[in-house]
């Protein structure tokens, strides 16, 4: 309390001489600033991780080895980051990462929206049996299936191939179930309109749903993307040539790597996290409801 | 003529289509997910190595499993990683969610911080946080020694490697948990609280008695989520510690990988994950049931 009045004293905002005689608070806004203090500091905590990978990435490796451990680096080292590119194959994992994970967005995204559309608005002979299929693949873990694929791909000759890492995860039972319950509220009435107008059944997809499911598409594109760049198992199996890995891939493997540093690697992560904050950022609002939605991420 | 030979096309393509739009899906589910299943529990009962040919061995690989100590340990490490990560990340997720649900000032910009970790590969979690616990350099004993607490050597201490991926693994999960519950939270009617408040029921009875009942069906779906995705951790044990020292580490998708991936043994490691997804499929449907009931 003497604190609190010696720093309003000091900000002028209260007479010293005079006894105390605090603003009455009320216990909602006392509960509401205990609260407020309380999420500051566990934001602080959440915090402190990147600012620590920001700090080490800017600077010296001297700095980073000294003896007293500090945030705020003496001098901000910006050529880190080109000595790290310099260092390590990086900017070929970001090359071969966006590669991946854009054609992975196209792909999965048309096939999910395709699929999602069938099983929402036709009624056929296996239907409900096939969706069945597909969701009970939600649980089934990539990492049993590692040993089968990896021969499947040695069998189609797609080891360290594109294809490889974009065609065998191009089918996801999330985006395809997401599709589905979307696709469900676009009226039955427009879909008739078309088709009495002759138009055939893939050019009501292009022209009466497309332009229907813009939210469902962002999401899709967004959590696509993500899972797709942030992947490590996948790449693990189906790389094995140094040229084809992806920047997660390439980060796993160079961390304990004697010709990298900390200073070195903590830019490379940087630099690796940048994009996917950045969408982010942007587009949190759908990051949130597709979580929410769906509840997965892997 | 013509109008009939439309209309038999229209109804054909009616018939057609929709087997078409779902080909690209079924086809690639088929050859990359379900045939690998059946796949898996094949090559078990083989002795294989990555290369050459299988031979059938019948049951050799299961006997041998379960006279596998660093098997066992494998087992015991992912139960104690996913029985120290669970109960916390959807506990302070939850307190996390109950703290933004009141209206406080920046909620948004609180709610972004805590779910940037999530959206963070586990590749960059992890190495942010090996040298987070680096002994020399890391803040993380940096922080300790100012509470006058002499940090470890983490990830190089049979002891203390796994509790430094538990840790790392709530930074990046309760973030997850805390904007599940949040959406639970908010689907809790107010009506419910207004006739709590003229019972005279104070903070605590109202989350006991109305928060937490309310928001069950949330809760199970957290555990769920959360219990499987514990089972199936890798990344993150793959880029701190590949499973050391030792084997205090290696849980069984790792054991797995480095038995079918490292030492070659396809037949034993398709063995190891057999067990494993009839384990997950167990608990999954334990959990759901347990869910519905409780419903």
């Amino acid at each position: 309390m003497s604190d609190n009045k010696a720093l309003l004293a000091k900000e002028g905002k209260l007479d010293v001489s005079q006894p105390l005689s605090l603003p009455r608070l009320s216990p909602k806004k006392i509960k509401t600033t205990v609260i407020f203090l309380v999420l500051c500091g566990m934001a602080f905590l959440f915090l402190l991780p990147f600012i620590w990978m920001l700090s080490t990435a800017l600077k010296t490796p001297a700095e980073v080895t000294a003896k007293d451990t500090h945030i705020i680096p003496d001098k901000l080292m910006w050529s880190n980051f080109s000595d790290a590119l310099h260092a390590a194959p990086f900017a070929g994992y970001v090359g071969n990462s966006l590669i991946v994970s854009i054609l992975a967005v196209i792909l999965t995204v048309f096939i999910n929206c395709l699929a999602g559309y069938a099983f929402a608005k036709y009624k056929f002979r296996g239907r409900n049996i096939l969706f069945l299929m597909i969701l009970s693949t939600l649980i089934i873990p990539v990492q049993i299936t590692m040993i089968p694929n990896f021969y499947i791909l040695k069998y189609l000759g797609w080891i360290n191939s594109y294809a490889g890492l974009i065609v065998p995860r191009a089918a996801e039972a999330f985006g395809l179930f997401l599709a589905r319950q979307y696709i469900m509220n676009i009226p039955d009435s427009l879909i008739e309109a078309a088709r009495i107008d002759g138009a055939s059944e893939f050019k009501i997809f292009r022209k009466v749903i497309l332009p229907n499911i813009k939210p469902l598409i962002a999401v899709l594109v967004i959590f696509t993307f993500m899972w797709r760049w942030n992947e490590l198992a996948w790449p693990l199996i189906a790389v094995s040539e140094q040229s084809m890995y992806t920047v997660q891939l390439g980060l796993a493997m160079l961390k304990g790597e004697h010709f990298i540093n900390w200073t070195q690697l903590m830019s490379l992560t940087l630099l690796s996290v940048i994009p996917i904050l950045i969408v982010f950022l942007i587009f949190q609002r759908y990051f949130i409801k597709g979580m929410v939605g769906s509840g997965m991420k892997e | 003529m013509v109008s009939s030979l439309s209309k038999w096309y229209e109804k054909r393509s009616i018939k057609i289509a929709p087997y078409l739009f779902i080909a690209p899906n079924i086809i690639l589910f088929l050859t990359f997910m379900v045939i690998p299943i059946f796949f898996t529990f094949y090559i078990s009962f083989q002795q294989w190595g990555m290369f050459g040919k299988p031979s059938f061995i019948g049951l050799e690989n299961y006997s041998r499993m379960f006279g596998d100590k660093v098997f066992w340990i494998s087992l015991r490490n992912t139960v104690y990683y996913t029985a120290g990560t669970v109960p916390f990340s959807a506990a302070l997720g939850l307190i996390g969610a109950l703290m933004l649900n009141q209206k406080v000032p920046l909620r948004a910009i609180f709610r972004t911080i805590f779910f940037a970790p999530v959206v963070v590969s586990l590749v960059a979690a992890g190495l942010i946080w090996s040298w987070m616990f680096n002994p020399n350099y890391g803040l993380f004993n940096e922080i300790l020694s100012k509470f006058g607490v002499h940090g470890v050597d983490w990830l190089s201490s049979s002891t203390w490697a796994m509790p430094a991926v538990i840790l790392t693994t709530l930074w990046v999960r309760i973030g997850y948990c805390l904007v599940i519950y949040l959406a639970g939270l908010q689907a809790v009617p107010d009506s419910l609280y207004e006739a709590a408040d003229m019972d005279g029921a104070n903070g605590w009875q109202k989350f006991w008695r109305i928060t937490l009942p309310t928001i069950k069906p949330t809760t199970t779906f957290i555990l769920v989520m959360e219990i499987i995705h514990g089972f199936m951790v890798f990344d993150l044990v793959f880029t701190m510690t590949k499973g050391g020292p030792g084997y205090s580490t290696t849980v069984i998708v790792q054991y797995i990988y480095q038995k079918a991936f490292t030492e070659g043994e396809m037949g034993y490691a398709s063995a190891i994950g057999t067990f494993f997804f009839i384990l997950v499929m167990i608990l999954t449907l334990v959990q759901m049931r347990l869910g519905r009931e409780k419903q």
